[in-house]
C-alpha cells in the first residue's frame, strides 16, 4: 500500500460495528464506509438484520439482496474519491445461493424453499442463519480470482446485530455445535471463524455516554474477547455540543454564572436582554452542564477500556446524507479510516 | 373536528401550528376502574420498559392494585424494584407509598422458564421431558424471533386468569420484548404457531401413505439435502422434537389465540411508545394503524425522551448569529457558548416537533403525551415518580 495515511486500522478488511440499539451503528457504518472508501478503493457496506436502514438513510429504493453500487465515498485530500457498494444479506436468499453454489441444488433447493424448508432453517436453527448470513460476508471479504468478474473489495463494513447478539453471531461454530456436529456447513464455519478471530477483522462497538449503554460496551468487549474475537475501537456517538469551558460549566452547575456579564454581552451583540431571556439562558445552562457531567464520568469510564475511541457530535437536525459525509470526515480526521 | 386540547406548560409549548394533538390524559387512564390491562409497545430502546414501570408505579400511587410485566429492565432499575431475582412470580415492591390504598407488584418475565412451564402443562411428565431436552427446543425456547412476544403474552394471561379468580390486581401493565418492530408483539405468537404448524412440520410428521406419495418423493429430496448439509443427527433430532411437540401443540394455538381476544377486550388499553425520532415515529405509525385493524383498544402515543423546550423565545438563527458577533471580539465569550447552546436545543425541538407535527396531521385521532428527557438514567423510584408525573403532564397529585 502507497498511502502516507492509512489510519488506525491498516490491516483490516472487514470492520463489524456493533453497539446497543439504537445508539447509532447503522449510522457509524455508513459513515465508516464512506470515510474508507477514498483514492479508488472499493468498499462494501452489508446489513444483515432486513430492515433496509442502508437504502433510508442513502436514500435509495429499497436493495435486492445482491451487490450493487451505492455511492461515491469521501474524497482524499487529493479530491480522489472510491465507491461505497452495498449488499443487503437476508439469510432466504443466501440459503439458496448456497444450496447452488455448494450442493449444486437447483431443483432441491426450490423443493426446499416450496415445503417451508428455508423458513424453518433460518428460523428455528438461529445459528444456520447465522452462519449464511457470515458466510456471505466471509465470501464478499475473501473473495479472490476464483470469482471471476466480482468486485475484489479494499474493505467490508458490517452494520451488525446489537452487542447483545454480536458473538453468538459471529461465533458461529461454536453456536452451531449443539445443532450440527459434523457436516459440511460445520467445517466452513470453523473456516469463517479463522477470519473472524485475525486481525484482519475489527469489531467497533458504538455507544452513547449514558449508564446503560457504556456498561453494555464494557460487557461487550469482555465478551468479545473471551471468545478471541479481536476488538476494534468505540465510537462514542451523539456527542453533546462542547460550547462551555470546564470552569463556565461548574459555574452554571452551581448557579453562579454572573448574570450582569451575560447581560451586558447581550447587550453588546445587539440582542434582547430582557430578564426572562437571561433566566433561560442560565436554566439552559445549568441542565447542560448536568447532563456534561453525567457524560463526563461515562467518557472516564469509556477511556478506561483501554481502546481507541472516536467521538461524532450530536447534530441537532438528524441525520440526512450530506450529514454522514460530515460524520465519515470526522471519523477520517480522527483515524478510524 | 376533534375537540383539540392543548396543554400549557413546558411540554406542550413546542407543538407546529395547525397540528394541535389531541394530549392524552394518563391519569384518567390509569383511574379508570375499568382499564385493566395497559400493554407498552414501540421500537427498542424507546423507553418502553421505564414507561411501564413508572405507569405501575403511579396507578399504585394512586390507589389500583397493580402488577407490571417487564422483560427487560436495566440492572439497577431491578434492583430497585427488587425483582432482580429471576423467579417468574411478581413480588412486592419496596417503597411504594400505599396511603391511596393501592399495591404494586412487579416481576421480570424468565422467557424461557415460562416456555417450560407451557410444556409440562401440556404434556405428560416423560413427554415433557423428552421436549425439554431436545436441542431444537432449547434453540426454539430461548432465541427463536417471537418466543418471547409469545411468551410475554402467555405470561399475561396466566397473571390475568389468575387475578380474575382471586383478585389480587385490578391492573396489569405489560412491557414489551425489545424487538426491532413494535408489530412483532402482534405478529410473534401468530408467526410461532404458524411455524409450529408449517408444512415442513406437517411433513415430517405424515406418515408415508399412498396418497402422500409424491409429498414424500419431494421429501426425500430435502432429507437428503438436509443431512448432506447438516449432517445426519440433526435430522434425527429434528423428527423427535417435531414429533413431541405435535401431542402440546394444540394447546399452544388456543392459548395464543384466547390472550390475543384479552388484547381486543376493552379493558385493555395500548400504549405506543416512541422517541422523537424518523425510525421510532414510523414504527408508530405502522403499529397505530395495525392496531385500528385489529380492532385492539389504542389509549396513545408517548413520545419519550423529547428535548426539553428552552423557556425563552430566541430563535436559534438569531441567537448564532450574536454568538458569532460575541466570539469575533472574544473567543472564549461564555455568552456566545450559552447562545449556541441555546440555538443547538431550538433546533433539536424544532425538529422533534416537526416530526410529532407530521405525525399528528396523519393521525390527528391519536391522543399524545410527550415526556421529556431527564439529565440520567431513570433508575430509581423517585426516577419513575418524576418520569409518571411528567407522563401526566406535569401536574401534581393533588390537583390532579
Ligand atoms: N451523530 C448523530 N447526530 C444526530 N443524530 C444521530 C447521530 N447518529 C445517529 N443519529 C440518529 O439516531 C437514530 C438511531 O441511529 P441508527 O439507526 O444509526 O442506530 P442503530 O444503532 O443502527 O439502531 P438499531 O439498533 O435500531 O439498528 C437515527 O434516527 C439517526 O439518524
Ligand atoms: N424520559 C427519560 N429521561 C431520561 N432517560 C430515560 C427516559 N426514558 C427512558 N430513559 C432511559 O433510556 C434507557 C432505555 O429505556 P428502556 O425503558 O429500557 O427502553 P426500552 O424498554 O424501550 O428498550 C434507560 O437507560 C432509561 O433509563
Ligand atoms: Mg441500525
Ligand atoms: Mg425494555
Amino acid at each position: 500500500m502507497s498511502e502516507k495515511r492509512t489510519g488506525d486500522w491498516p490491516q483490516v478488511r472487514l470492520h463489524v460495528v456493533t453497539g446497543k440499539g439504537g445508539t447509532g451503528k447503522s449510522t457509524v457504518a455508513a459513515a465508516l464506509a464512506l470515510a474508507l472508501a477514498t483514492r479508488g478503493k472499493n468498499v462494501l457496506l452489508c446489513e444483515v438484520e432486513g430492515r433496509q436502514g442502508i437504502a433510508r438513510m442513502f436514500d435509495v429504493d429499497p436493495l435486492p439482496p445482491e451487490e450493487r453500487r451505492l455511492t461515491t465515498g469521501l474524497p482524499a485530500e487529493d479530491g480522489t474519491p472510491g465507491v461505497v457498494h452495498a449488499l443487503h444479506i437476508d439469510p432466504e436468499s443466501a440459503l439458496l445461493e448456497y444450496l447452488s453454489l455448494y450442493y449444486k441444488l437447483g431443483r432441491a433447493g426450490r423443493a426446499l424453499d416450496r415445503f417451508g424448508v428455508i423458513e424453518f432453517a433460518t428460523t428455528i436453527a438461529p445459528g444456520v442463519r447465522d452462519v449464511l448470513l457470515t458466510g456471505k460476508l466471509f465470501e464478499a471479504v475473501e473473495r479472490n480470482s476464483r470469482n471471476k468478474g466480482a468486485i475484489h473489495y479494499d474493505a467490508v463494513v458490517l452494520d451488525a446485530p446489537p452487542t447483545g447478539r454480536i458473538v453468538q453471531f459471529l461465533n458461529v461454530s461454536n453456536e452451531l455445535a449443539g445443532l450440527a456436529k459434523v457436516g459440511p456447513i460445520k467445517a466452513q464455519s470453523d473456516t469463517m471463524m479463522t477470519l473472524f478471530r485475525s486481525p484482519r477483522t475489527a469489531v467497533h462497538l458504538v455507544t452513547v455516554l449514558e449508564e446503560m449503554p457504556v456498561q453494555e460496551t464494557s460487557d461487550g468487549i469482555a465478551e468479545l474477547r473471551a471468545v478471541h474475537l479481536p476488538v476494534g475501537g468505540v465510537v462514542v456517538n451523539l456527542i453533546r455540543p462542547q460550547d462551555l469551558a470546564a470552569d463556565d460549566l461548574a459555574d452554571a452547575r452551581s448557579g453562579s454564572i454572573d448574570r450582569d456579564r451575560v447581560t451586558a454581552d447581550l447587550t453588546v451583540a445587539g440582542m434582547r436582554h430582557e430578564r426572562a431571556i437571561v433566566d433561560g439562558l442560565l436554566a439552559e445552562a445549568r441542565d447542560h452542564a448536568e447532563r456534561r457531567a453525567l457524560e463526563d464520568s461515562q467518557r472516564t469510564l469509556v477511556a478506561d477500556l483501554g481502546v481507541p475511541t472516536y467521538e461524532l457530535p450530536r447534530l441537532p437536525q438528524g441525520v440526512d446524507l450530506g450529514a454522514l459525509y460530515e460524520l465519515a470526515a470526522s471519523l477520517r480526521e480522527q483515524g478510524m479510516a | 373536528m376533534t375537540k383539540a386540547r392543548t396543554r400549557v406548560g413546558p411540554s406542550g409549548a413546542a407543538s407546529t401550528p395547525g397540528t394541535l394533538p389531541l394530549t392524552l390524559d394518563v391519569d384518567a387512564l390509569i383511574d379508570d376502574p375499568s382499564t385493566r390491562i395497559i400493554v407498552c409497545c414501540g421500537s427498542g430502546g424507546v423507553g418502553k420498559t421505564t414507561t411501564s414501570a413508572a405507569l405501575g408505579l403511579r396507578a399504585a400511587e394512586r390507589g389500583r392494585k397493580v402488577v407490571v410485566l417487564t422483560i427487560d429492565p436495566a440492572r439497577r432499575l431491578a434492583q430497585a424494584m427488587g425483582i432482580e431475582a429471576l423467579d417468574n412470580t411478581p413480588r412486592p415492591v419496596a417503597d411504594v407509598d400505599h396511603a391511596a390504598g393501592g399495591t404494586l407488584d412487579a416481576m421480570m418475565l424468565d422467557m424461557k422458564r415460562t416456555f417450560d412451564e407451557v410444556v409440562e402443562s401440556q404434556a405428560s411428565p416423560e413427554k415433557a421431558k423428552q421436549i425439554l431436552e431436545n436441542p431444537f427446543y432449547i434453540a426454539l425456547s430461548s432465541s427463536f424471533a417471537g418466543t418471547q412476544e409469545y411468551m410475554a403474552m402467555e405470561k399475561l394471561g396466566q397473571i390475568h386468569a389468575q387475578s380474575g379468580e382471586d383478585g389480587t390486581y385490578d391492573l396489569i401493565v405489560v412491557d414489551t420484548p425489545p424487538s426491532r418492530s413494535a408489530l412483532d408483539f402482534l405478529d410473534a405468537p401468530e408467526r410461532l404457531s404458524s411455524f409450529l404448524d408449517g408444512r415442513f412440520i406437517r411433513l415430517m410428521l405424515a406418515p408415508a401413505r399412498g396418497p402422500a406419495r409424491l409429498m414424500t418423493a419431494g421429501l426425500g429430496i430435502i432429507t437428503n439435502a438436509l443431512t448432506r448439509i447438516l449432517g445426519g443427527q440433526v435430522l434425527g433430532d429434528l423428527q423427535t422434537f417435531v414429533a413431541a411437540l405435535d401431542t402440546v401443540f394444540g394447546g399452544f394455538r388456543q392459548r395464543a389465540q384466547k390472550t390475543y381476544a384479552l388484547l381486543q377486550h376493552e379493558g385493555t388499553a395500548f400504549l405506543v411508545v416512541a422517541a422523537p425520532e424518523p425510525d421510532a415515529l414510523r414504527e408508530a405509525a405502522y403499529f397505530v394503524e395495525r392496531l385500528s385493524e385489529d380492532r385492539m383498544p389504542l389509549a396513545g402515543l408517548i413520545v419519550n425522551r423529547a428535548s426539553p423546550a428552552p423557556s425563552g423565545d430566541l430563535s436559534a438563527d438569531e441567537s448564532m448569529t450574536a454568538a458569532e458577533r460575541l466570539r469575533r471580539e472574544d473567543p472564549t465569550s461564555l455568552t456566545a457558548g450559552l447562545l449556541r447552546l441555546h440555538a443547538d436545543q431550538m433546533r433539536m425541538v424544532e425538529r422533534e416537533a416537526r416530526l410529532r407535527g407530521r405525525f399528528a396531521t396523519t393521525h390527528p385521532q391519536v391522543a399524545t403525551a410527550v415526556v421529556p428527557a431527564l439529565a440520567g438514567d431513570v433508575h430509581d423510584l423517585a426516577g419513575l415518580r418524576r418520569v409518571g408525573l411528567l407522563l401526566a403532564g406535569g401536574r401534581t397529585q393533588n390537583n390532579a
